[in-house]
């Protein structure tokens, strides 16, 4: 790492944060400049997320030191760090959705007249703050509910900016805006950094990166690898560096066959803004990945595929029949036969505080059914062949779903989905945050399905196990899917290239324009 | 059609639904009504209105930060009920001792006349006040929903209030029942301004009744201020996002400590204006629990949702207003008095519809349930 010099207005040392046995930062040096771009990169889970959430004081670490020119500080709260210059735009919007723009631009300190928030002085703050950002056009009347997602940043930008920043982090910012709004920021940052301030810039996109940054730090599995300035590293040794992870995890031996007939057949989706034709086959007997940064529309993808959504454009075809379910209950359907694995075990996929029995019968009833009435020794015997296929550790049945441990309420989860005989299975990240051993069982448990011939589609964040697991592996970018990878081409490198929207010789493609139209 | 008039009409649908609603059946009302538009039944209505009003106003609050409260009615009863005391207006001045388990506690003498009454409505005032903020430190230090919390807040102020008045009784100076629920014109000749109320400027206005003119003042004095105050717009933020606002660094607690106390204040004026109204305290529990209903029916009716973020307490006065105005409906037409809840509810079910239209614009609809 380059030495921190006087220059530096941030430096950390140190810098060391566990969430449970997950390492997520491990002793991180780091500084940036006033009046630089510092770009910060890294793929998914590198750490980079923490790092700025250190920065911002919404975590403390375990261990380490932040000095602001040359001072230490400990941050215990956002506030704290904004007190001391330091502003964040999140990639979860901290906007307040019933509040008018103008009211969220103030939010924290509104100019006030005779001790009462001066609306007028507010709105002409909101409008000043608007056009610096050049969106002179969004009405601070407007509640931000009311505004469309990049909009949403826009006027979040406006807000950070409104609390006069010595340094900016970005994480993301951009991910959601449209090209012209894009170029509005650039022109922003060129202001603020010509202004001394130092702002760190966090994005997938590395034309962009490119186009920004003066300096750039790359991280791999909560370690900082390197620091280098622009120009310095080409585009291919940079997706070099983000690469490279010690493989330990086995999988199952993927069946050499030619590829089979579809199953579930995606033809042009369309969504919002979110997913853009999308096409993608799945055969029966085959796993089939997704991949790509987060966000770029996978899970959106499956909320498609499971009713979950409205307002979709294109086709869906399960075993040669159109199909396009309105609902969740219309999805699992005996026509249709689908079943989503969702993101959120805590929100989506179990009910916690009821029992394992209940949480694993809750999707089947229909097939555990005397007359009117759950029938409880049908129930009994369902529920014991689902603990039973998927090895659940479970004290009493009885019992709070809660009171397993995280791997086995997954597998609880997953257990109740296989207990409606699904013929296609959307699996949305169902590894995260499980233990290796659960992992592992997990992927055999997907070849096991598979050969007895459901279609999987199966996202995930992990690149590892899209590579171990997957047939094939559709690369998703900005709503699309860029690539299509498959056999031998199924490669680490190719796949975050891919992700990227990059060829693996490093070349970006221009930006889309007709994407964001 | 992003003009700030389109901006504020699309914003404020709800509201504006139950104002333009209000005026249609009053004006309904007027006209099948023998001696509408005559100030007397205007007097009438608005002395009817007054407590609801109230009440409404104090449950807004509460339900902006997406909570319930279901202590208002009880709490407005237990002042209604302190107030039979503290406002009779004895000549002599008025002991204030206190018996619990047999135990006489003496507090003084509040002293007779105008000082004594005016201290007398600060005392009942500043007991809405402590209610409420008893209920604020329930919910935000004890960690309860409010409706909960509430719940055994609310019980305890009906078991002062039963305390108080086993059975309804106690009396409200003359005077100042007399000067608050009549015309601005009696108001003036009872407490000697504005020659008696004949002086000549005074004229176009004395027929305004005095109930009307002091829920206006309340609400411009009280409510206006408050949702833009700090404070205020921190109980917005907690019934939009309670988690952006907490990230935002606003003071989430202080805020809920505000809104409830404010509450209770409102809560108290109510309470204050029934006991005037009535000359009496009456500790009726089935009266406080139908208050506490009507004031959510009337907040819903006024705009605000039940969601929180998004409404105000001037709505839920014409929530109020509907509502009662529907009753007024039945004396004119001489309808059986036992189907007013039925279309009480048709009302309520039809006003609250409108503000669900919203739900099939989602386009993704797991957010409808988050």
């Amino acid at each position: 790492m380059a030495g921190a010099t006087e220059t530096d207005f941030l430096v950390l040392s140190g810098i060391s944060k566990r969430y449970g046995g997950v390492r997520a930062l491990e002793n991180v040096d780091f500084a940036c400049a006033r009046g630089r771009i510092h770009a910060v990169l890294g793929e998914n889970g590198a750490g980079k997320s923490t790092l700025i959430k250190v920065v911002a004081g919404v975590v403390q670490p375990d261990s380490g030191s932040i000095k602001l020119e040359g001072v230490p500080y400990q941050f215990r709260n956002p506030a704290e760090a904004t007190a001391a210059g330091i502003v964040c735009v999140f990639q979860e919007l901290s906007l307040i959705p019933d509040l008018t723009v103008a009211d969220n631009i103030s939010i924290s300190a509104p100019p006030k007249r005779f001790g009462l928030i001066d609306s007028r002085a507010q709105r002409r703050r909101a409008e000043q703050l608007l056009a610096e950002v050049g969106c002179e056009d969004v009405n601070p009347l407007l509640r931000v509910h009311d505004l469309p997602l990049s909009r949403r940043q826009m006027v979040e930008i406006a807000k950070a900016l409104g609390q006069r920043p010595k340094l900016l982090i970005l994480d993301e910012a951009t991910s959601a805006l449209t090209s012209a709004d894009v170029e509005r920021v650039y022109a922003l940052l060129a202001r603020l950094k010509a202004a001394n301030v130092a702002i760190l810039y966090i994005s997938h996109r590395m034309h962009e990166v490119d186009a920004l940054a003066d300096r750039a730090s790359v991280f791999r599995n909560g370690r900082h690898i390197e620091t280098f300035d622009k120009g310095a590293r080409s585009t291919s040794e940079i997706v070099q560096l983000m690469i490279g992870r010690d493989i330990s995890t086995q999988y199952p031996p993927k069946p050499e066959r030619p590829r089979p007939a579809p199953a579930l057949k995606i033809e042009k989706l369309g969504w919002e803004n979110r997913l853009q034709s999308v096409s993608l086959d799945v055969g029966a007997g085959e796993i089939v990945g997704l991949g790509g940064l987060d966000g770029q529309g996978q899970k959106m993808l499956l909320l498609a595929l499971f009713g979950v959504l409205r307002g979709l454009t294109g086709t869906i075809t399960v075993n040669g029949r159109v199909v396009r379910p309105g609902s969740p209950s219309q999805a699992k359907a005996s026509g249709v036969g689908i079943a989503l694995v969702p993101e959120d075990r805590k929100t989506e996929g179990l009910m916690l505080p009821m029992s394992i029995t209940d949480n694993l019968a809750i999707a089947s009833l229909k097939n555990l059914l005397s007359g009117p009435f759950v029938d409880a020794g049908k129930e009994q015997r369902a529920v014991e062949a689902g603990i039973e296929r998927l090895r659940i550790k479970v004290g009493n049945r009885t019992d709070a779903v809660t009171t397993l441990s995280g791997g086995n309420q997954q597998k609880v989860v997953i257990a109740k989905w296989l207990m409606t005989e699904p013929r296609i299975i959307l699996l949305n990240d169902p590894t995260r945050g499980i233990d290796v051993g659960t992992k592992q069982e997990l992927y055999r448990l997907m070849r096991e399905l598979a050969d007895q011939g459901a279609a999987i589609l199966f996202y995930s964040t992990d690149y590892d196990e899209l590579i171990g697991c997957c047939d094939r592996v559709g690369i998703m970018y900005d709503g699309r899917i860029v690539r299509e990878l498959a056999g031998a081409d199924l490669n680490e490198t190719n796949i975050i290239a891919s992700s990227l929207n990059i060829d693996s010789a490093g070349n970006a493609p221009a930006r889309n324009e007709a994407a964001h139209a | 059609m992003h003009s700030d008039f389109a901006i504020r009409v699309r914003q404020n649908f709800g509201f504006l639904t139950a104002v333009v609603l209000f005026c249609v059946v009053y004006l309904l009302y007027h006209v099948s009504h023998p001696k509408g538009f005559s100030s007397a039944v205007l007097i009438q209505n608005s002395n009817e209105v007054f407590t609801l009003a109230m009440v409404a106003m104090a449950q807004t609050v509460p339900v902006l930060m997406a909570g319930l409260d279901l202590s208002v009615g009880a709490l407005m009863t237990m002042v209604d009920c302190f107030a039979s005391y503290l406002l009779s207006g004895a000549a002599g001045g008025t002991p204030l001792n206190i018996d619990v388990i047999g135990i006489r506690f003496s507090l003084g003498t509040l002293p007779g006349g105008i000082p004594g009454l005016l201290l007398g409505l600060v005392m009942c005032l500043g007991i809405g006040t402590l209610g409420g903020l008893v209920n604020g430190i329930v919910v935000v230090y004890g960690r309860i929903q409010p409706i909960i919390a509430t719940l055994a807040t609310g019980a305890i102020y009906i078991g002062i209030a039963l305390h108080l008045r086993p059975q309804p009784g106690g009396k409200i100076d003359e005077d100042l029942n007399w000067a608050l629920t009549n015309s601005l014109g009696d108001f003036a000749s009872t407490v000697h301004i504005f020659h008696d109320g004949a002086a000549s400027w005074f004229a176009p206005f004395a027929w305004i009744p005095t109930p009307f003119l002091l829920l206006a003042v309340i609400a411009l004095i009280v409510w206006v201020p408050f949702k833009r105050s700090v404070a205020g717009r921190t109980v917005y933020a907690i019934g939009s996002a309670e988690g952006a606002a907490y990230m935002s660094g606003l003071a989430i607690d202080r805020a809920k400590l505000v809104a409830f106390t404010l509450g209770g204040f409102l809560a108290g004026c109510g309470g204050v204006f029934l006991a005037i109204q009535t000359s009496s305290g009456n500790a009726d529990i089935p009266q406080a629990g139908a208050y506490t209903l009507n004031s959510i029916a009337s907040v819903v009716i006024g705009g605000t949702s039940l969601l929180g973020g998004t409404g105000g307490a001037v709505g839920s006065i014409f929530g109020a207003l509907i509502l009662r105005v529907i009753s007024f409906f039945f004396r004119v037409f001489d309808i059986a008095p036992l189907l007013q809840p039925l279309f009480e509810g048709i009302i309520l079910l039809a006003a609250v519809s409108i503000g669900a239209l919203r739900v099939l614009r989602v386009k993704n609809t797991l957010e409808l349930f988050r």
